[in-house]
């Protein structure tokens, strides 16, 4: 039965106009439901831009605030990069059976809603030197978002580099070695390379996904900092409280927006051109010097390093907001409450079967959509140029600071009465974590044109076959890889949540309202405090971290 | 010196053995061929040699250092990938760099040696091209050229004819022969085509199921195979079955099936009552018209199938006690037998190979 389907569809797919029908579709659903709306909702208020420009000192605070953003994503990533690529490689190459583990763990800081993150990351900063030195390790500024930032875009360079090494076919690597090159250097001449279009994608979706943050830095930069996002937020909370006019705070937003849309397509236009064109130079006598590096103590100090700045900056930092549920475990008072669902946490189990209800039909629906895109993309099937605009255009919506996107959103879809709440949420999460599919995908698939031999031996094979036979086979891990990122970034997903929905509270958005009732002076609902705040958000990464443990024992099992 | 000796080698997968307590020893400039069908664990051995896997036990040395727990690129070896594995990313030319590179070359010299190989393999077009755009053929020698520039003395190559076709495979394989005797190298050639491995090899060691079970010349594999299973796989072997009627040490008499009595050389010592096997290849026997009642080495039979394939014709033919039994005839110098002829069929003693039964049956032992 099943083998008929796929007969006929594999029959299906060879027929031009059906392939180009699924293609245009993708395109269509792209910019329908995921570029267009946050565009049309920026521009529809482009008219209050002049506020904004006819106030210098507002100008010169936005520009300021921009380039601060541009600033600290260039440098995070490329540190996100230097560190993601050990960890990576010690969890596709090491042999312990533990690297299933690190690799889900590696993961969590992304599952973090977070608003989450940012009070975690305040907390652990400044708590504990803070007894040794009487001042905090790190006091809130530029300094601490530059942890924040580092810590939460962490996960995505590890999560696309562990795809593309693991779908890298080690034969390469090995030829070098039979030809003299120590590891290090097989790797830096051949791995590296080959692997590079996954690179430059994990280095952009770092880079935007700095821009863009917004929750967890303004609470960091503690106005301190200002930078893009926080420039917005700033404003947007100016503007509730009754200081600015709706039109400043329009234009602001607008201004802010469009200067960083710009710019960064911009910085992605070149950062593709640029990236294509890297070559390294061989390093003549750099072999020499590697081999002194790539055996036993060499790699021995990169897996600690590597482990070391995971754990000490990136995993303990942003889990530490859950240690209060220890205490609760310990104390076991709170524990039947949670369980039983009693007072609060009734919400909370709500909310939390919301979060994986929503993040699970968002990731299906972004392979459905990004699929086809990833593939228009990286094979250039409308062309060379249509391609590049494309692959430049789905940045669009993780450049957008996720406060503006939510408030663009908002007001494209509220345009159209009658769009259920739930609805609009799968929308804003399809937008924010489309584009993280679609470039990891992309590059993956950008790989196997020039992995070609054997696709070039099936030549005449259907469409649907070469994707069974060729692409899935070399694919898959960055297809998976792909989809938790989706995952876990939907679950984590706060601030465009917050502007989108105001009767559905997802398991992020009701942390942030518990954690803005722990910070305020007099707080502001009952019954929650810090032990609970922890509790929340320890068991929100409990059960991504088993969903996701599943999912990869699952796929391990070669059931995929 | 580069021999390469390998002693009680062990690798396992899990719970399988993919070598159980391999042996070898391969002279310096000897052209060597790891022959036996697919997953025997041919790759595995010359992966283990080549320091691309680590072995469970055993050792292994080239010339006169110990390598097994050295990495690949400290074992001066050259490898040839089944897949050929020219990185993507850079041209023909310079995969071909890579290894004097690698090695710190400068690039005058560099390019010197990247000419030398590439005039071995003759090869001089097309250098600028990527990998995904050559045919299998020049892949295949620029993979050869790629492992030959490293400068190493000893070539390991994982089935390199296995992508190509028919034609160009024939032409290749002997000129690897010659490149690797010209350069004086010590080449392990793995392969599953016996008439490849048996054209080109200096001697050959027969696998099976991670183990190996004949190491000799073509000429002894094909004359003097040691267990049916090498009988069956160099070459080709009419199997009959039966049991020892009568015996001395030079002379066993062997009941077939139906009673039916035949001779052959006893060099197996075996017993009366032994339950035995006798090979005899298709080539080596003769075949007259008609029921002919003269020799202790007949045997009788009908033609049921004749194929012509070129300079022989094989006849298919049913003994008379139901078994099959294969012969090939030269096709231009004989009148050739109509199906449905009655026949007699002799083979020369010394030719047929007496084996006992094997322990765990005889599809077992020629299962691969
Ligand atoms: N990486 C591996 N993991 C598990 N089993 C393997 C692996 N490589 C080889 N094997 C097994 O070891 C045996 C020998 O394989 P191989 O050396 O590749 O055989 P050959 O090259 O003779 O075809 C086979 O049974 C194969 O399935
Ligand atoms: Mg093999």
């Amino acid at each position: 039965m099943l083998s008929k389907v796929w007969y006929s569809l594999n029959g299906l797919s060879s027929k031009k106009p059906l392939k180009y029908i699924l293609y245009i579709s993708a395109v269509i659903i792209f910019f329908a439901l995921i570029l267009i709306p946050p565009i049309i909702g920026i521009l529809s208020k482009v008219d209050s831009l002049d506020a904004v420009l006819n106030d210098p000192i507002m100008v010169d605070a936005v520009l300021g605030a921009i380039g601060a953003s541009f600033a600290i994503g260039l440098v995070v990533a490329a540190l996100d990069l230097l560190a993601g690529v050990p960890l990576a490689w010690l969890i596709t190459r090491g042999k312990s059976k533990w690297l299933t583990v690190l690799d889900t763990l590696a993961d969590l800081p992304f599952v973090v809603p977070t608003a989450a993150l940012g009070y975690s990351l305040l907390l652990f900063w400044s708590l504990s030197p803070a007894e040794l030195f009487g001042q905090p390790f790190v006091s809130p500024g530029w300094g601490l978002v530059m942890l924040l930032h580092f810590t939460f875009s962490f996960p995505v360079v590890v999560r696309v580099i562990v795809g593309a090494l693991l779908d890298y076919k080690m034969e390469y690597e090995r030829a070098s070695r039979t030809l003299g090159a120590p590891p290090l250097t097989a790797s830096r001449t051949v791995t590296f390379p080959i692997i590079k279009p996954s690179l430059i994608a994990a280095y952009t979706l770092a880079f935007a996904r700095s821009l863009s943050e917004t929750g967890a830095t303004f609470i960091v930069a503690a106005g301190l900092f200002l930078n893009g996002p926080v420039f917005i937020q700033t404003v947007s909370n100016q503007f509730s409280s009754g200081a600015i006019s709706q039109n400043t705070y329009e234009g602001a937003i607008v201004f802010a927006s469009l200067i960083l849309i710009v710019v960064s397509l911009i910085l992605f236009i070149l950062i593709r051109v640029l990236g294509k064109k890297i070559k390294l130079p061989f390093g003549h006598g750099l072999p020499t010097f590697e081999k002194k590096l790539s055996y036993k103590k060499g790699a021995y100090v990169r897996d600690s390093i590597a482990l070391a700045v995971f754990f000490v900056i990136v995993l303990v930092p942003s889990l530490f907001v859950a240690l209060p549920a220890f205490q609760a475990i310990i104390t076991g008072s709170t524990f039947v409450e949670v369980f039983t669902g009693s007072g609060i946490w009734a919400s909370f189990w709500s909310s939390l079967g919301l979060s994986y209800a929503l993040a699970a039909i968002v990731t299906v629906l972004g392979i459905l959509f990004g699929l086809p895109m990833a593939i228009l993309i990286s094979r250039k099937t409308f062309g060379q140029l249509p391609s590049a605009i494309l692959d430049t255009l789905i940045n669009v919506p993780i450049i957008v600071p996720s406060i503006a996107l939510g408030v663009s959103l908002k007001f494209f879809w509220s345009n159209l009465s009658g769009v259920p709440e739930f609805l609009l949420l799968i929308f804003a999460h399809l937008a924010i974590t489309y584009p993280y599919f679609v470039r990891s995908m992309s590059a993956a698939m950008e790989r196997i044109s020039i992995e070609m031999e054997e696709a070039s031996k099936t030549l005449g094979a259907k469409p649907l076959t070469v994707f069974r036979s060729i692409v899935w086979p070399i694919t898959k891990y960055s297809i998976l890889s792909g989809a938790i990122i989706v995952f876990t970034r939907s679950v984590s997903e706060t601030g465009a949540t917050l502007a989108v929905a105001s009767k559905l509270k997802t398991a992020p958005v009701l942390i942030v309202d518990w954690v803005n009732s722990v910070r305020a002076t007099i707080p502001t609902i009952p019954g929650v405090d810090t032990l609970t705040v922890g509790l929340a958000c320890g068991l929100l990464i409990l059960f991504s971290f088993i969903i996701l443990l599943v999912l990869r024992l699952l796929t391990k099992k070669g059931k995929v | 010196m580069p021999d390469v000796r390998v002693v009680n080698v062990v690798k396992k997968y899990g719970k399988v053995y993919a070598l159980n307590n391999v042996s070898l020893n391969i002279h310096d400039q000897e052209y060597f061929s790891l022959l036996g069908p697919s997953g025997c664990g041919k790759t595995t051995l010359l992966r283990l040699i080549a320091g691309l896997i680590d072995p469970d036990g055993g050792e292994i040395y080239i010339g006169d250092c110990r390598v097994d727990k050295a990495p690949p690129e400290d074992r001066d070896i050259g490898f040839v990938f089944q897949t050929f594995a020219l990185f993507p990313h850079m041209t023909a030319w310079s995969n071909v760099l890579y290894g004097p590179k690698v090695k710190n070359y400068d690039t005058k010299q560099a390019e010197t040696i990247g000419h030398e190989v590439l005039e071995l393999v003759k090869l001089s077009e097309r250098l600028n091209a990527y990998p995904n755009e050559l045919s299998g053929g020049m892949m295949q020698r620029i993979a050869v050229a790629r492992a030959l520039a490293a400068g190493a003395k000893t070539l390991l190559l994982d089935e390199p004819l296995g992508q190509l076709d028919a034609k160009v495979r024939n032409d290749i394989r002997y000129e690897i022969r010659r490149m690797a005797k010209d350069l004086k190298l010590t080449a392990i050639h793995v392969t599953h085509d016996q008439a490849e491995a048996m054209s080109i090899s200096d001697r050959i060691a027969v696998m099976k199921k991670g183990k190996i079970i004949q190491v000799g010349t073509p000429k002894e594999l094909y004359m003097h195979p040691n267990s049916i299973f090498v009988a069956f796989f160099i070459g080709e072997s009419n199997l009959l079955e039966g049991h020892i009627t009568k015996s001395d040490d030079k002379i066993a008499e062997m009941e077939l099936r139906e009673g039916y009595t035949i001779e052959a050389f006893n060099q197996k010592k075996l017993k009366m009552g032994d339950r035995a096997v006798l090979a005899i290849r298709p080539e080596t026997c003769a075949m007259r018209q008609g029921l002919i009642n003269e020799n202790r080495n007949g045997l009788f039979g009908v033609v049921e199938k004749t194929t012509f394939e070129g300079t022989i014709v094989r006849y298919d033919i049913r003994l008379v006690n139901g078994d099959r039994f294969l012969i090939n005839r030269p096709s231009l110098t004989e009148e050739w037998v109509s199906i449905g002829q009655e026949v007699t069929i002799t083979y020369p003693l010394e030719k047929a190979h007496l084996f006992p039964y094997p322990e765990n049956g005889l599809n077992d032992e020629i299962s691969v």
